[in-house]
């Protein structure tokens, strides 16, 4: 955070977004349950949610407060949560655990409790979406699913994962109308078969319409009714422009800079307010959307730079203000934190393929550096033709060793969105979303369905199918590990067991996609996302333009070194044989010293740029890409894979026991792409030519974090080397890298726990070392050093 | 025959850009203040850390020479120099990598396909390969240090050598070709000093640091900088003046402080820390020398490599 670059009004913003509790927030739950109660069964399901909306858009306690300059906000105030009892309806025992709980907790009071209780539970139970899934999915997928072999998505939140396009920034909602009403006229009731579905969902994306104005028009009444009682007259004046904002947009396209950040921020709550979709929504390329705005004011005079970045920071709290919709149970562990994933992106390419990179770029890089927030989750997209100041400015902020912006690549995403059957035109138009996946923005429904546990999988594999944690047969009867007599036995038996749990993921998918598509539709969402009005057909039911499933793969470094292990000791050395090894593993390496440093620290390890290994990752990748890729879903999409865990390695480490790569049980799996931890000793380079030997392309996103500590990166030596390595990554086609500056509290952990952090770089004096290297007075001297330097 | 003791890759202190840094084993020099004692011997050695072991024997177990014994139940491990061959049995028997053999021959092959894996970040920095030790030039078998960078040269590779300067000029007249910068080492001016902390006369590092110039070589002058030897104001101004006296005009000149990072390498390797008497510069003292070099009119002084 740095207060210089914020005005006033947006420190004591700041302060107040993060110093204020998350909570829970039941009014809209109380709303929509009130309206469903009275008129269920009278309207056709798309119309029922629109005026579900309608209704609470037109009743929600209204939030306007002092200081702010961009309005309105989901709940009843700043860090409300609502709740969305159509999709997940808390138990009272959730309600307790979410206030109680020591991380990610969300505040209850005790008469939302009582509420949750009385009112919410008698009408919900049973049918919201949770229930309704989990109710539907076989024996042997509720097994699995418990034992972790892998998560679901959409068990208590909507599908999503989108990210807007030009159009919300270039139309009005009364605009919307007017094509929405084309389409209604244009319907062939005689001979289309679906026509009289197609009509009820128009009439909800008009209801929807309706909706979002009418919150517009309550927030330009109460800014004129705030701006008559106020005294002071620099804030009257400020009311009173947002009034006119607020009468111009979200029914008119944007006449200003200040109103296309209004704007945008009221699709935003509508979005995130109909149904509570997988990482909230994003503006997507704010940069290139907002600059014809920012240089017609600047031209008219009536915008200075200190004020555009101004009004971004009020963006960013906005953003700041809405937590995560409450999560709990498995899906908590598979992304516990408050984060919403927003995530912006700055640069890139604009649709004509040339630059994007303007001044706004650089207004949101100083906003990101000021605020220095985790929502909104910002990024920046490098091309080829990115120019090397911009790149440098990222990175200058990137060392600060918060961990923002990431890079992403954006050559690299119009290959992958290519190879995914978009346009050129409309992949150019594409980015990153939620935390690196891909997808063609307005464009695309592309929606995450879970995170698939692969070393679990291959930990079955040696077992015959048996979890030895959950105690339950789980997998296919393939053999023990001492039956395979080779490799290629042993792995041909991964692939069968992977393709049985990737069958089962996908026919509960199935079941999922087609509850959704009937039952649960989002006719706010498919307004903005194209065709949805032209083909008359919901977003959550196969009405964009493209659409894609994603199933996220889980700890490809863990299962690379243990496959690695195995080939390199038992089958290609035969200085060990699977049974010793399995002894080993079945007590936690414990007594078994010699099999562990065999297995630890005597193998080819992914991450070294060590072809052995690096080639096994390309198979395991490869069989994962083909099992899963190509598959048709219920509403006409495809299949593809993501390589990313949010915080879901933590748990698929916790349901594993100890593996052949002599990862202990219970720990943690590798992440994303990254290398399992302590398995890279070969520096950053070889880290990423590994990561790369990966074919990205093929991919919807893959994620990758690089560990610095701040003096590696220091000085302007230190800013073109991180420029370089990122060129270098993205010249191989890696779609994403974060880095990791590392402080004094990992370094004494790095002190105490060596084994955990042997790919921990330190500058030394005068040249760089792993820390673990390094004799303990040594580690001491650096560790004092870096606080100084903090 | 040449000993490499560790190829050092993200190498961002030697030299321009990214670069891969081969660390060649065996010096002429002996610096009170080395920080890689480890590559003074020209022979592979064995490294032990005594904190890591155990005393559980494995070692003793494995060694076919009967160099390893323990004094007593739960000593640590003591391995006679004499007997040891250095096959390396006990360090894969060791199961606290409390042992280590430091040094290791290889073949140009090899190293050049280890040196080429990372082209692509070399040419995004404007980095290379920088063949460094111990001391590069004073290698047995120069010639295939000369072909080595030869072949990196055909490959595009930039090359640096880091050098004590301490070897026949014809050496470096060989290299030459090949090599992109110099990084090259100038330490104390006094002859007399020179010899009593380091070793040697200095005659011939300044003699061949002349000729390079005049040759047309690409030089960074490295100063290793310890208050009271050659972080003194007068040692700064004779160099100043030896460069000025030859018309030397080095592309950067870097100022690298003092620091005591290898003394625990010393016990690893059973010998004592010469350098007990140096002391790490202050900032101050170090942006003193640096004026001092600037107010000379040379450009492109840093501290640190």
């Amino acid at each position: 955070m740095d207060k210089s670059k914020m005005t006033e009004r947006v420190q004591r913003l700041r302060e107040m977004t993060t110093s204020t509790p998350v909570h829970i927030d039941l009014e809209r739950a109380k709303i929509e349950t009130d309206f469903y109660r009275e008129n269920e069964g009278k309207y056709s399901i798309p119309v029922m949610r629109a005026l579900v909306l309608k209704e609470y858009f037109s009743k929600k306690t209204l939030y306007l407060g002092d200081d702010e300059l961009i309005v309105g906000e989901k709940g009843i105030d700043p860090q409300a949560s609502p709740t969305f009892p159509e999709l997940c309806c808390h138990t009272v025992e959730d309600m307790h655990i979410m206030n109680d709980r020591d991380i990610v907790s969300y505040k209850v009071k005790p008469e939302d409790i009582e509420l949750q209780a009385e009112e919410i539970i008698p009408y919900w139970q049973g049918k919201s979406m949770r229930d309704k899934i989990l109710e539907r999915m076989t024996p042997e997928w509720k097994e699995s699913y418990e034992a972790g072999m892998f998560t679901e998505f959409m068990e208590q939140r909507g599908p999503g994962h989108t990210c807007g396009g030009d159009r919300i920034w270039t139309h009005g909602y009364a605009e919307y109308k007017q094509e929405i009403q084309e389409a209604l006229d244009n319907l062939d009731f005689l001979n289309d078969m679906e026509a009289l579905d197609k009509a009820e969902e128009l009439k909800a994306m008009m209801i929807d319409c309706d909706a979002v104005m009418i919150l517009g028009q309550r927030y330009h009444d109460l800014a004129i009714e705030k701006a008559n009682a106020e005294t002071n007259p620099i804030r009257r004046k400020e009311l009173l422009q947002i009034a006119e904002n607020c009468a111009v947009v979200p029914a008119q396209k944007p006449k200003t800079y200040w109103q296309a950040l209004q704007a945008y921020w009221f699709t935003h709550l509508a979005v995130t307010s109909e149904l509570n979709p997988w990482d909230a929504f994003s503006p997507g390329r704010l940069d290139q959307h907002l600059y014809p705005y920012y240089e017609q004011d600047v031209e008219d005079g009536i915008l200075e730079d200190d004020f555009a970045l101004e009004l971004l920071e009020c963006l960013w709290v906005k953003f700041y203000n809405q937590p995560a919709p409450v999560k709990v149970g498995v899906t908590l562990k598979e992304s516990g934190t408050y984060t919403d994933f927003a995530n912006i992106n700055t640069g890139g390419i604009r649709p004509d393929g040339r630059d994007g990179v303007n001044d706004v770029s650089y207004l949101i890089l100083d906003c990101m550096d000021a605020m220095q927030l985790v929502q909104p989750n910002s990024n920046v997209q490098i091309s080829q033709k990115t120019p090397q100041r911009f790149l440098k400015r990222a990175c200058e902020i990137s060392r600060k060793g918060w961990g923002q912006p990431a890079f992403y690549n954006t050559d690299e995403i119009v290959q992958e969105l290519l190879n995914a059957g978009k346009t050129l035109d409309d992949a150019r138009c594409g980015g990153s979303s939620g935390c690196v996946e891909t997808g063609c923005w307005g464009k695309e429904a592309y929606i995450l369905t879970g995170y698939l546990n692969i070393p679990k999988i291959f930990q079955l594999t040696l077992y015959n199918g048996f979890d030895n944690v959950s105690g339950k047969q789980l997998g296919l009867k393939t053999g023990y590990a001492a039956d395979y007599k080779t490799y290629e036995e042993l792995y041909d038996a991964f692939k069968a067991q992977l393709k049985y749990f990737v069958d089962m993921k996908v026919r509960g998918n199935n079941v999922i996609e087609k509850l959704y598509a009937e039952e649960m539709p989002a006719p706010f969402l498919s307004i903005v996302t194209d065709d949805c009005i032209k083909n008359g057909r919901d977003y959550n039911a196969g009405g964009a333009r493209y659409n894609t499933r994603y199933i996220q793969g889980v700890g490809i470094g863990t299962i690379t070194d243990c496959l690695s292990a195995i080939r390199y000791h038992v089958f290609d050395k035969k200085d060990l044989t699977m049974q010793e090894l399995i002894d080993a593993m079945d007590d936690n390496y414990e007594g078994h010293e010699d099999v562990f440093r065999m297995v630890h620290d005597r193998s080819p390890k992914y991450g070294n740029d060590d072809d052995y290994a690096d080639g096994i990752m390309q198979d395991v990748f490869k069989t994962y890409r083909d099992t899963v890729t190509g598959r048709k879903t219920v509403c006409g999409g495809t299949y593809h894979i993501d390589m990313l865990p949010t915080t879901c390695h933590v748990y698929f480490g916790e349901v594993l026991n100890a593996t052949a790569n002599g990862r202990l049980a219970h720990k943690p799996v590798s992440e994303g792409i990254s290398p399992e931890k302590s398995a890279d000793t070969n520096g950053p380079t070889a880290v990423i030519k590994s990561c790369a030997k990966m074919d990205h392309c093929s991919t919807g996103g893959t994620l990758l974090n690089q560990k610095f500590t701040p003096s590696v990166v220091a000085g302007e030596k230190g800013l073109d080397n991180m420029a370089s390595l990122i060129r270098a990554y993205f010249a191989m086609d890696g779609h994403h890298i974060q880095f990791n500056v590392i402080d004094k509290q990992t370094l004494l952990d790095a002190q105490a726990h060596p084994e955990d952090h042997k790919d921990l770089i330190v500058r030394v004096a005068g040249y760089s070392d792993y820390f673990h290297n390094l004799d303990k007075a040594l580690q001491d001297e650096i560790i004092e050093r870096t606080e100084q330097s903090l | 025959m040449n000993v490499i003791t560790n190829i050092q890759k993200y190498s961002i202190h030697d030299g321009d850009g990214i670069r891969t840094t081969v660390f060649y084993k065996g010096c002429p020099l002996r610096c009170e203040w080395c920080h890689n004692p480890e590559t003074q011997r020209f022979q592979a050695e064995l490294q032990f850390d005594r904190e890591k072991c155990t005393g559980c024997r494995r070692c003793q177990a494995a060694c076919p020479s009967g160099a390893i014994s323990f004094d007593e139940p739960g000593a640590k491990a003591k391995t006679d120099p004499e007997l040891c061959q250095l096959c390396g049995r006990c360090v894969d028997r060791c199961v606290n990598e409390a042992r280590e053999i430091i040094g290791e021959e290889k073949p140009n092959k090899e190293l050049v396909r280890e040196l080429m894996k990372d082209q692509i970040f070399y040419e995004q920095s404007g980095g290379g390969v920088t063949l460094s030790g111990g001391e590069v030039m004073a290698q047995q078998d120069f010639d295939k240090v000369v072909d080595l960078a030869k072949r990196l040269c055909r490959n595009g590779i930039a090359v640096n050598i880091d050098t004590c300067g301490y070897a026949p000029y014809e050496r470096f007249r060989k290299i030459l070709p090949y090599t992109d910068v110099f990084l090259y080492d100038v330490k104390v001016m006094d002859p007399e000093t020179h010899k009593r902390v380091i070793g040697t006369d200095n005659a011939l590092i300044l003699e061949n640091l002349a000729n390079l110039s005049r040759d047309g070589a690409r030089i960074y002058l490295r100063i290793p900088t310890i208050p009271g030897i050659s972080g003194t104001e007068e040692n700064m101004a004779a160099v100043i003046d030896f460069l000025n006296s030859n018309g030397i005009r080095p592309a950067q000149i870097n100022l690298l402080p003092y620091h005591d990072t290898g003394k625990g390498k010393y016990a690893k390797l059973g010998r004592e820390y010469p350098g007990g008497e140096c002391e790490v510069p202050s900032d101050d003292l170090m942006e003193k020398f640096v004026k001092q070099f600037l107010d000379a009119g040379f450009q492109n002084v840093v501290i640190g490599g």
